[in-house]
């Protein structure tokens, strides 16, 4: 295994760019800044790297695939729609990591693994972090933003926290006040024969109850509405099916139950604890006596003293306002990483969310980030090949087909082609709502996305005079997108470049 | 700092959902996302499927035809029903003219949660009456 550097790097002072954070978001933004040349710190209160995946998820199985067998070589780029887990790396030594340490009994890497396939990649990849070093504050300078850290202040002009959306959060007065939190949940074998109520029918609901099923008496699962399942919703934001046999028992009566209440109280007693709540879908009064209570009511951003800086923040306080390039709108100069980038809605089309909450999605958005911040901050640009005419349609549709950017993150990232000084160049992969919104060259998009129905089919979008227009391709059953009908579709399309 | 509100606390706080009882709250929350855009930021498009149905929290937008502003929307007006209603893509664009905070109902699921609300459906209804009255007043 490559070595971690054991000497401290990055003492105290003053840098162009810091990026706070050694988990997925933070690895993979500072490797990426590294490879364009753009000098920073990297800095963080953990001491090794894997971030959330140091102790999480809570039953040591991740719900993000890495398929040992796939349709693409396993270092190849479109291998990356196989593996979610896997951060990108520039060089085959540094790609497809988590593979290389899976034991081959599931497609789903466990924890440990996935920890394993970090550390490596932070190793291979030669991420240099200064660990144990805790930021505790901040302030605006003329330059920029101030740290302070437990090793002292550090300055900077770009700042990017990759500090995870992984702190235990409970919705305030909501009676939960006595409720032990998901991240709290006591071994198994203190669960054995008793009732438990789970607060929530999200995945870390489902996760929770799905390992209870062995042990517990009765399990069930209480939230104000009916469970949202990914395979119905077309997005992995709803509960996973790996995590649906309590689903299947409660559609069964098999004694566990979902149930569809808003909770007015927990109160905890000597023998356990009453659930109050009033029912939904099914009005009326519930009074529950169980024995165990867990909220599983989903997570925050440690966003600390940002806020009285002006930091612009929603959902109850648990998300940064961030443009497209996932900057602060209010606080310019800094930016999210890893998953507090599902805070940058895109296009959100037909309700369905990007796959920036999860490694699979956020890895891209920390390389686009990183390029984004080397040429807006330090003038540092990506070479922008010419593309043949003859050649557009066929790349288009192969992106269409292969680009693990597209699949990963369908109608949120999208595969570019400009004409500038008079040349068809290729504009790299870029935030669909800003290829969209921005103005800019005269440029064709394509991208992956899905509709109200299921159907997965490519979307062409062509800016024009900065007018954008939306024009979707057909799908095909197996995916493979470059059919004669496409490509004479997509051939009239172009013709502007030609 | 002033904690925010969390969804079923914005929902009660408009016209549209006033009838409905704390429990329903509850479950419409979940239903619907928040999202926020900085000023200038487009939300509806013009043109493209899968736009959703918007209600404004907090803020000011504008109603874009071709170019050309037509409405300017504020706290508690609503947008883009007509395109979820219809199945057509939105006729016009809405751009924020401040920091607009918003909650937003996916189009596939407009119509189950309008069947499930019908008090929602009916001061909808009514605010689409007002609408129309009014706009035919302009062309009278």
């Amino acid at each position: 295994m490559a070595e971690l550097e054991t000497a401290k790097p990055f003492p105290p002072g003053d840098y162009p760019c810091i990026v706070v954070g050694s988990g997925p978001g933070g690895l993979q933004t500072s490797y990426c800044l590294s490879r364009l040349g753009v000098e920073h710190a990297t800095i963080s209160a953990d001491d090794s790297p894997g971030g959330m995946f140091r102790l999480y998820p809570i039953f040591q199985r991740l719900i993000s695939w890495t398929k040992p067998f796939a349709p693409a070589e396993p270092k190849s780029r479109a291998y990356e729609w196989y593996d979610w887990n896997s951060l990108l790396g520039a060089e085959p030594a540094h790609r497809a990591l988590v593979r290389e340490f899976m034991d081959g009994s599931l497609y789903f890497p466990s924890r440990a693994e996935m920890e394993r396939g970090l550390r490596e990649f932070a190793g291979r990849g030669a991420v240099r972090v200064r660990y144990g070093c805790r930021w505790t504050a901040t302030g605006r300078s003329d330059r920029g933003f101030k740290l302070v850290t437990s090793d002292g202040e550090y300055s900077c002009r770009v700042l990017v926290l990759a500090i995870g959306t992984t702190t235990a959060w409970k919705p305030p007065d909501a009676g939960l006040e006595e409720v032990p939190h998901y991240c709290d949940t006591k071994p198994l074998s203190e669960y054995r024969n008793k009732t438990v109520f789970v607060v929530g029918k999200r995945n870390s609901a489902f996760e929770l109850a799905d390992a209870l099923l062995p042990v517990a008496r009765q399990i069930i699962l209480g939230s104000p509405r009916p469970a949202q399942i990914s395979v119905d919703e077309h997005a992995a934001v709803g509960a996973r099916a790996r995590y649906l046999q309590p689903y299947e028992d409660h559609v069964f009566g098999g004694g566990n139950v979902l149930l569809d209440a808003a909770i007015s109280r927990v109160e905890r007693h000597a023998s356990g604890y009453r659930v109050t709540a009033q029912g939904t879908t099914r009005p009326g009064k519930l009074s529950l006596e169980v024995d165990e209570v867990i909220a599983a009511t989903g997570f925050t951003t440690p966003m600390q003293d940002l806020p009285a800086l002006g930091l612009a923040v929603f959902s109850e306080g648990r998300l940064p306002v961030l443009n497209p390039f996932w900057e602060s709108v209010s606080l310019p100069g800094l930016y999210f990483a890893g998953n507090a980038t599902q805070a940058a809605a895109g296009l959100n089309k037909y309700g369905i969310p990007s796959n920036s909450a999860a490694v699979q999605g956020f890895r891209y958005n920390a390389r686009l980030m990183a390029e984004h911040i080397a040429a807006r901050h330090f003038k540092i640009l990506q070479p922008r090949p010419q593309i043949p005419p003859d050649r557009l349609v066929g790349h288009l549709l192969a992106e269409a087909t292969r680009a693990p950017e597209l699949w990963n993150q369908r109608s949120y990232l999208a595969s570019v082609i400009e004409r500038r000084d008079g040349s068809v160049v290729h504009g790299g992969i870029q935030p669909l709502a800003h290829f969209v919104d921005a103005p800019g060259p005269d440029a064709v998009a394509v991208a992956v996305e899905t509709d109200a129905t299921g159907d997965i089919h490519p979307a062409v979008y062509l800016r024009l005079a900065n007018s954008v227009s939306e024009h979707l391709l057909s799908s095909h059953p197996l995916h493979a997108f470059e059919t004669a009908d496409n490509t004479r579709h997509l051939t009239e399309l172009v013709q502007p470049f030609k | 700092m002033e904690p925010q509100r969390n969804l079923a606390q914005m929902l009660g706080s408009l016209a549209l959902f006033s009838d409905l009882s704390h429990p329903a709250l509850e479950a419409a929350a979940h239903t619907f996302s928040e999202q926020w855009f900085a000023a200038d930021q487009r939300i509806l498009r013009q043109g493209f499927t899968g736009s959703g149905f918007y209600i404004i929290v907090e803020g000011e937008a504008m109603v874009r035809i071709d170019g050309k502003d037509v409405t300017k929307l504020g706290r508690g007006d609503f947008f883009g029903e007509i395109s979820i209603l219809l199945g057509e893509p939105p006729t016009a664009d809405v751009v924020a003219l401040t920091p607009l905070q918003c909650l937003v109902l996916a189009g596939p699921v407009a119509q189950s949660f309008l069947e499930g609300h019908p008090k929602v459906m009916y001061r909808l209804l009514q605010a689409e009456a007002m609408r129309l009255k009014n706009t035919l007043r302009w062309q009278n």
